[in-house]
């Protein structure tokens, strides 16, 4: 054994040296020998008087160009008459003046009696008229929809609509089709199904599913996506997507079950699926069953494919893959692309022509896999190859646009919407870096601002950070028209802060402020504002706040200069949340099948009074702009409860629960609610006014009524806008985030907020 | 197939080979394979070598006189028109493209022709000094190849950049006759100005039939989406005159206008502009009295002011680019290049590159309609965003205008990110400029998402040979509800762990993995074993962390799932007398670093720390036996911009009577070294991520006047 061994060894290294010695050699001169070859490689040749070329123009043409013969109005005064049908452009088939006076105003013309409409075409109307733009008046419209179902244009369907040019013609608003919407799902039938809708759209723009590029007017039409007539009007399911987990711990990385077409228009890649199927990670299942008349096609596959087909459940794969297929059907849109999308299985796209959904806006390229019919059979080796990262990255995607866009009748439609509105004003309208980050372009307004860096949500991506100051924002209520104690303390303590820019103090009284010199004098400067009485003004975006970060505060609240300081430090770190000192917290009332809300000390906190916390000042905008006016009426007419659709506006927009921080002790009851201003300025209960679970003190019980009245307001109003929501928006936290060294055993001196701890 | 990807590797150090006892086989494998290298090189050796002859390509000494001259009969074929309706999956040939593991497309150049018609006159200049430019840069670029029979993409070495000095038809014929037209399949055009006098198309007249085009001044009814490029008017200029940059922020003039040849309808708006408001608008025409020998194309005059151009436009905030003849005007190269930014008054318009370019971030496009309201649209746009628009113009120009060259390869990209989608250059790559893309994070695990608490989370054990602590840790461990899983890391390769039946008894699985050599970075390896996303790294003797505390330190994950959230925090500092970092782990007011001796945190950045982690850092720490949990600290913070999370105020882990500071020692050395680590991976990472809070995450009632059994997390140790 050991002599073998050492024949064996010698002989290696004999061998070693050998190819060392003459391979070594060959090596070199292969080397040189392909680098001799790279030289050779014809390049473009150097010219040895490329320096004497001409320049491709005069510099004088260059900037000179042209001859100012004809006219630039005139020009577009012929654009109007040349570009029109296919080639109508917001330039020449729209007319901009409509939306100038009002803004963007949409109208639905009045239901016809007679006329139903779909179920899906109900819910776009409903969309409409729920939204913020919308108006009943058609003098003040800049957009208009048509109350004929047009989203069946298969005349061979039970939905579709006969003599829509008729119908059209007896519209004396219809006025050729301009600044006219029309929806439309699917076009025409078999076999070709061509994009024909059966009636003359003129003018209109065309808000379409399966949309194809040649007939797609850029800049004018809008792709939107399919859906099916069970959509929900609003909020919408949430995606599947759980965990974030690399690599993706799915069973099937590729999967795809449908029909196969054996003959006409999109059989060619349904006909071709089931060549990329492998039984393992990739499945791709076709069955010939569908239609009356199958069986007359019938080909040699379709008995396996059919069984096999049976063998697996579209459900379960949609769960489980990381991609899935999404072919094109006889139309270029399927129902499986916004299934795909919420199961966070990402779409490989195998629809050649199909403008995407909303790609105005959307940058599809981080979400989807765009492949070519022609190319599927590369498509398992480019998925295959698509990094782990990158991956994790497509599914969180899936899920930013499912939720952002897709996830309901209302998101589709106002998304639609809102790339219209963003046409009109160039100058005002959102980034393609705004509408592909969380939390989407429906929660931007370029109104309030283009610029990420206003916005809460962006510092991290845009490499900026939050203003270093706040204002100081209080709603003064008191009854006598001079300044109370808490106010003057408040004031005190808030100027004090190193970190306090301004103090704005929002006087909601009929009796007028006191004059500046009844004022306290504070470092910084103090505006007073008059409000109107309404509870919502207190989140108007008023002009007078600069500053990123405001501090709400109601006038009784009592803080110190500490719990301000720290506060404002933690809300740097979290600049998208509400962070604030009292709490409450919310909960499911299995009992009563309803959203509970509770005021008592619990272990989980999901709402932040509004008396005394920090939040960008950019949901002032979304409060005001954003959320629809019977919300905030609903706030006013209770005169409660703004604290709490805050609170589930801010959890709506980021999904995250809102952060406490220490407070010094609990605050004292207010002594005397503000009454004087009536029951209007009421608002939020006292900061503090959490008793213990045990039954209620018998100070909590002298408060009596008023108390539980408006508890239980405050619980209805909870009730009403998770209705309004479709969804419970709020989310619930365990945690209080306080100084490092709060109550350690460490001296007093080494603490930076030694005043947090008195008692 | 082979991925250009580098393959995740599923399985761990923890694998051993287990060496067979069949070493013949072996060593007979090794020995053919070395002989048949032997032979193969042998036959090398003696094989005939093919040295490529060199053809014309290679001689370097060639003027462009020299090209061989082709005549093209007059009844020779022209290509059809241009086709409006093509798109990549009906007009272009993918298959040519084929899949290849660099995703890049291969660009052949024709060489070059002169052509002459019949009489022998030139159908046009044979090549421009920017053409040739563009064709050197494709040349030189990586998409380029000698092989017409692997390229992708043709790209002719006829002119047509300036359709003025071309003749149409004899044009046409050229391309018509070369070796791979096939209709214009797969070709590719470049044309900066299009069409001519009465009507100036937007796009070039030369038939072309299916080919490619990268125009300048596509207006949207030309433009063919997703299959045609847009593309700038070259500004000769840009490499004639240097601009240096200027830093952003307000200029004397707010709107400037610098074009030559305005039509009198737009010059009488913008004067209206003027007059109303003053001398922020300033508006130059050409010269009327320049001396001999001044290049008029340099001198812009209003009134009786000499103007340099291009150098004013760095004067103003905003420079207005309107259309003229054509919708592609070169000024807006310049206009760019002064960082100033462009007002776009051309309805229709295309702008360049705009398939991945976001133009609304660098500049404002208002429609013709709308010039009287310029001045108070221009003004309504807020200093600070003015300021980002006119660093993004700069940098527009700098990446994608300044040169023919960046042109080239911006227009073959686009095409190439067409053909292979899923190695697409992203928006970011395209739109951020440096500066953004450095201090800019895009956190990984962005959706916002609070991961189920069903899921629980693993815990994994780094142990060497602690058997009775670590023991402890695990009997510890277990007591927390939502633990899931416990994996022991056995560090030790001289020793075997216990046996199975030595281990305590837990209601959860205990996995023992064995690593096969002794690196810190072992406890960072993203095992397969790893179910959940949480994972809590602990020390094997860390016993005095409470079950609640614990659970608490879980709970506390879920809602920063993208965060380390750990219990012993410690800081950096920056140290002015010996200007550098320094590590501190006295009890401070602020942390920003919690250790990986007991921490949660997500498992994707174990997958980070092993397959991603910058630079050498890995070997380092694994080389040094000390620092993995800095460098973890770093690499989370530098990934998600984001702090860490400490929490509960626990400052001991190991016993009672131990000093707060756990850790190899208190001394010096220790210390040095730590600091040491972090300012070797402040240089590696090239920047200092760590970001400081003040701030610790406790329970809600923690501390508060309540019943403590009505707590969730009653029992918080205070220290």
């Amino acid at each position: 054994m050991q002599t073998r061994k050492k024949y064996i060894f010698l002989t290696f290294l004999a061998s070693w040296l050998l190819l060392f010695f003459f391979g070594g050699d060959q090596l070199r001169r292969f080397a040189l020998f392909s680098g001799r070859k790279a030289r050779a490689r014809r390049n473009w040749p150097r010219w040895t008087d490329r320096s004497l070329l001409k320049s491709f123009a005069d510099p004088e043409e260059l900037q000179r160009d042209g001859d100012p013969s004809l006219s630039p109005r005139a020009r577009r005064a012929a654009w109007l008459s040349a570009y029109q049908g296919s080639r109508c452009r917001m330039e020449t088939c729209f007319d901009f003046s409509r939306c100038e006076k009002h803004g963007f105003k949409v109208f639905t013309y009045p239901r016809q009696r007679g006329q139903p409409v779909s179920e899906s075409y109900g819910k776009i109307l409903r969309s409409i008229e729920r939204s913020r733009y919308h108006t009943p008046r058609p003098e003040e419209a800049c957009l208009f929809i048509l109350p004929i179902d047009t989203l069946d244009r298969d005349h061979l369907s039970g939905q579709y609509v006969r003599d829509v040019d008729e119908k059209i013609r007896g519209f004396p608003l219809w006025n050729g089709g301009r600044n006219h919407l029309i929806f439309n799902l699917y076009s025409g039938t078999w076999p070709d199904y061509s994009g024909e809708l059966g009636f003359d759209t003129g003018q209109a723009m065309l808000a379409r599913a399966s949309f194809d590029s040649d007939s797609f007017r850029p800049g004018f039409d809008v792709s939107i996506p399919l859906f099916s007539k069970e959509h929900p009007q609003r909020a919408g399911d949430r995606g599947w997507l759980y965990q974030d987990s690399v690599p993706p711990r799915k069973k099937y990385l590729l999967v795809f079950k449908g029909k196969r077409y054996l003959t006409g228009i999109g059989s060619g890649t349904r006909n071709a699926l089931h060549h990329i199927h492998n039984g393992r990670d990739i499945i791709s299942l076709t069955t010939c069953k569908h239609g009356k008349d199958w069986e007359k096609h019938k080909d040699t596959r379709c008995d396996q494919d059919n069984a096999d087909y049976e063998k697996f459940d579209y459900r379960e794969l949609l769960h489980n893959s990381t991609f899935c297929i999404v072919p094109r059907g006889r139309r270029l849109g399927s129902f499986r692309f916004l299934e795909a999308l919420q199961a966070a299985c990402i779409p490989v796209l195998l629809s050649d022509g199909w403008e995407l959904p909303f790609a105005e806006a959307i940058d599809w390229s981080r979400a989807a896999v765009v492949g070519s019919e022609r190319l599927l059979l590369q498509i398992p080796s480019a998925v295959r190859c698509i990094h782990p990262e990158r991956v994790l990255a497509f599914q969180q995607q899936t899920q930013f646009l499912w939720d952002a866009y897709f996830s309901s009748v209302d998101k589709i439609v106002h998304t639609t919407l809102e790339i219209i509105k963003d046409r009109l004003t160039p100058h005002r309208s959102r980034s393609r870096f705004l509408w592909n980050a969380l939390p989407g372009g429906l929660l931007v307004l370029p109104d309030f601002s283009t610029h990420p860096g206003d916005f809460p949500f962006y510092y991290l991506q845009h490499g900026s950070s939050p203003s270093e100051k706040f204002t100081a924002f209080i709603r003064a209520v008191s009854q006598a028209g001079s300044l109370s104690q808490p106010i003057l303390r408040l004031i005190q303590a808030v100027s004090g802060s190193q970190y306090c820019a301004q103090i704005v103090v929002l006087w909601s009284c009929e009796k007028p402020p006191p004059p500046s010199g009844k004022w306290p004098q504070t470092a910084v400067p103090l505006t007073v504002i008059q409000g109107r009485r309404r509870l919502s003004d207190r989140f108007f975006p008023f002009e007078a706040i600069r500053t990123d970060a405001v501090l709400s505060l109601d006038e009784h609240i009592s803080l110190s200069t500490s719990e301000v300081d720290f506060a404002f430090v933690v809300w740097r770190s979290f600049p998208e949340r509400i962070v604030g000192f009292p709490t409450q917290s919310h909960f499911w009332d299995a009992e009563q099948g309803r959203w509970g809300y509770t005021s008592r000390w619990t272990n989980e906190l999901s709402i932040v009074l509004t008396a005394a916390a920090f939040y960008h000042r950019y949901y002032h905008s979304l409060f005001t702009e954003y959320l629809p006016a019977g919300l905030r009426e609903l706030v006013d007419g209770l005169a409660a409860c703004e604290d709490i659709l805050m609170n589930v506006l801010v959890a709506a927009v980021t999904k995250l629960p809102p952060i406490k921080v220490t407070q010094r002790k609990q605050h004292k009851e207010a002594e005397a609610q503000p009454a004087a201003c009536g029951d209007g300025a009421a608002g939020t209960p006292p900061a503090g006014q959490r008793s213990p679970p045990a039954p209620h003190s018998a100070a909590a019980k002298a408060k009596g009524t008023a108390g539980s009245r408006r508890f239980s307001q405050r619980q209805d109003c909870l009730h009403q806008l998770a209705d309004w929501f479709g969804y419970m928006p709020l989310v619930s936290s365990q945690l209080r985030l306080d100084p490092v060294l709060f109550k350690d055993q460490v001296s007093v001196l080494r603490k930076k907020y030694p005043r947090l701890e008195k008692p | 197939i082979m991925c250009a990807s580098a393959k995740y590797n599923s399985r761990g150090p923890a694998l051993i080979p287990r060496m067979k006892t069949k070493h013949r086989i072996y060593y007979i494998t090794l020995f053919s394979i070395v002989l048949l290298g032997l032979i193969a090189t042998g036959m090398f050796q003696f094989w005939p070598h093919s040295i490529e002859s060199s053809s014309d390509w290679t001689v370097e000494k060639r003027s462009v006189h020299d090209v061989p001259v082709v005549k093209l009969p007059a009844d020779s074929p022209i290509p059809e028109r241009g086709d409006l309706s093509c798109r990549m999956h009906t007009c272009f040939d993918v298959y040519r493209c084929g899949f290849n593991p660099k995703n890049k497309i291969k660009v052949y150049i024709y060489s070059l022709k002169k052509y002459v018609d019949e009489y022998g006159t030139s159908v046009s200049n044979t090549i421009s000094r920017e053409y040739n430019e563009l064709l050197t840069a494709i040349s030189d670029s990586e998409f380029y190849t000698d092989d017409v029979n692997r390229a992708c993409l043709f790209v002719p070495s006829i002119d047509v950049l300036n359709q003025n000095a071309l003749r149409i038809k004899e044009t046409a014929q050229a391309l018509a006759q070369l070796s791979r037209w096939d209709r214009g399949t797969n070709h590719l055009l470049f044309n900066m100005l299009p069409g001519g006098p009465p009507d100036y198309n937007t796009a070039l007249d030369v038939p072309r039939d299916r080919a490619l085009l990268a125009g300048g001044g596509f207006s949207t009814w030309t433009y063919r989406q997703g299959y045609d490029v847009s593309i700038p008017v070259y500004s000769p200029l840009s490499g004639e005159v240097d601009l240096p940059e200027r830093g952003p922020g307000p200029r004397r003039y707010f709107i400037l206008s610098s074009q030559m040849a305005l039509h009198p309808e737009y010059r009488l708006e913008l004067e209206a502009l003027q007059a109303e408001n003053g001398e922020s608008v300033l508006i130059l025409d050409k010269c009327t009295n320049l001396s001999e020998g001044v290049p008029a194309v340099r001198k812009r005059c209003y009134k009786n002011q000499v103007f340099d151009y291009p150098q004013v436009l760095q004067e103003s905030t905003f420079c207005v680019v309107l259309r003229g003849a054509r919708l592609g005007q070169a000024v807006l190269s310049d206009v760019l290049q002064a960082g100033c930014v462009p007002v776009i008054i051309a309805d229709s318009y295309i702008l360049p590159f705009s398939e991945v370019l976001d133009w609304k971030r660098a500049s404002v496009v208002i429609p013709e309609e709308k010039m009287p309201e310029m001045y108070s649209i221009l003004q309504s746009i807020p200093q600070r965003q003015i300021e980002e628009m006119q660093r993004q113009a700069r940098w527009f120009w700098e990446a994608y205008f300044r040169s023919m060259k960046a042109i080239a390869l911006a227009t073959l990209q686009i095409i190439n990110d067409r053909i292979y989608p899923y190695a697409a250059i992203s928006y970011e790559e395209w739109n951020d400029p440096p500066a953004v893309k450095w201090s800019s994070v895009s956190n990984p695990l962005f959706l916002p998402l609070i991961p189920p608490q069903s899921q629980g989370f693993t815990a994994i054990v780094l142990t060497y040979d602690r058997v009775e602590s670590l023991f402890r840790v695990i009997t510890e461990v277990s007591k927390v509800p939502s633990l899931s899983k416990l994996l022991v890391v056995w560090n030790n390769q001289n020793k075997n762990p216990p046996e199975d039946s030595l281990w305590p008894k837990i209601r959860v699985p205990l996995k023992v993995v064995r690593t096969a050599e002794n690196k810190l970075s072992n406890r960072f390896f993203p095992y397969d074993e790893i179910e959940t996303e949480a994972v809590l790294a602990i020390d094997d003797d860390i016993i005095m962390l409470t079950s609640d505390e614990l659970q608490f330190g879980y709970e506390v994950w879920r809602e920063f799932p993208d965060r380390l959230v750990g219990y012993p925090g410690r800081l950096h500092l920056w140290d002015h007398e010996m200007n550098k970092w320094k590590y501190e782990s006295e009890w401070t007011n602020e942390v920003s670093m919690v250790l990986t001796g007991a921490a949660f945190y997500h498992k994707y950045f174990n997958y980070l720390y092993t397959y991603k982690m910058p630079g050498d850092i890995k070997n380092w720490v694994d080389a040094h036996m000390n620092c993995e949990d800095i460098a973890m600290n770093f690499l989370v913070a530098n990934v998600t911009g984001k702090s860490v999370i400490k929490v509960t105020p626990r400052k001991k882990f190991k016993c009672p009577e131990c000093t707060a500071i756990d850790g190899l020692s208190l001394d010096q050395t220790h210390m040095v070294e730590r600091s040491e680590c972090i300012n070797k991976f402040a240089s590696v990472f090239g920047t200092m991520p760590l970001k400081v809070v003040e701030h610790r995450a406790d329970p809600v009632l923690y501390k508060d006047d309540f019943p403590e059994k009505l707590k969730s997390f009653p029992n918080i140790g205070s220290l």
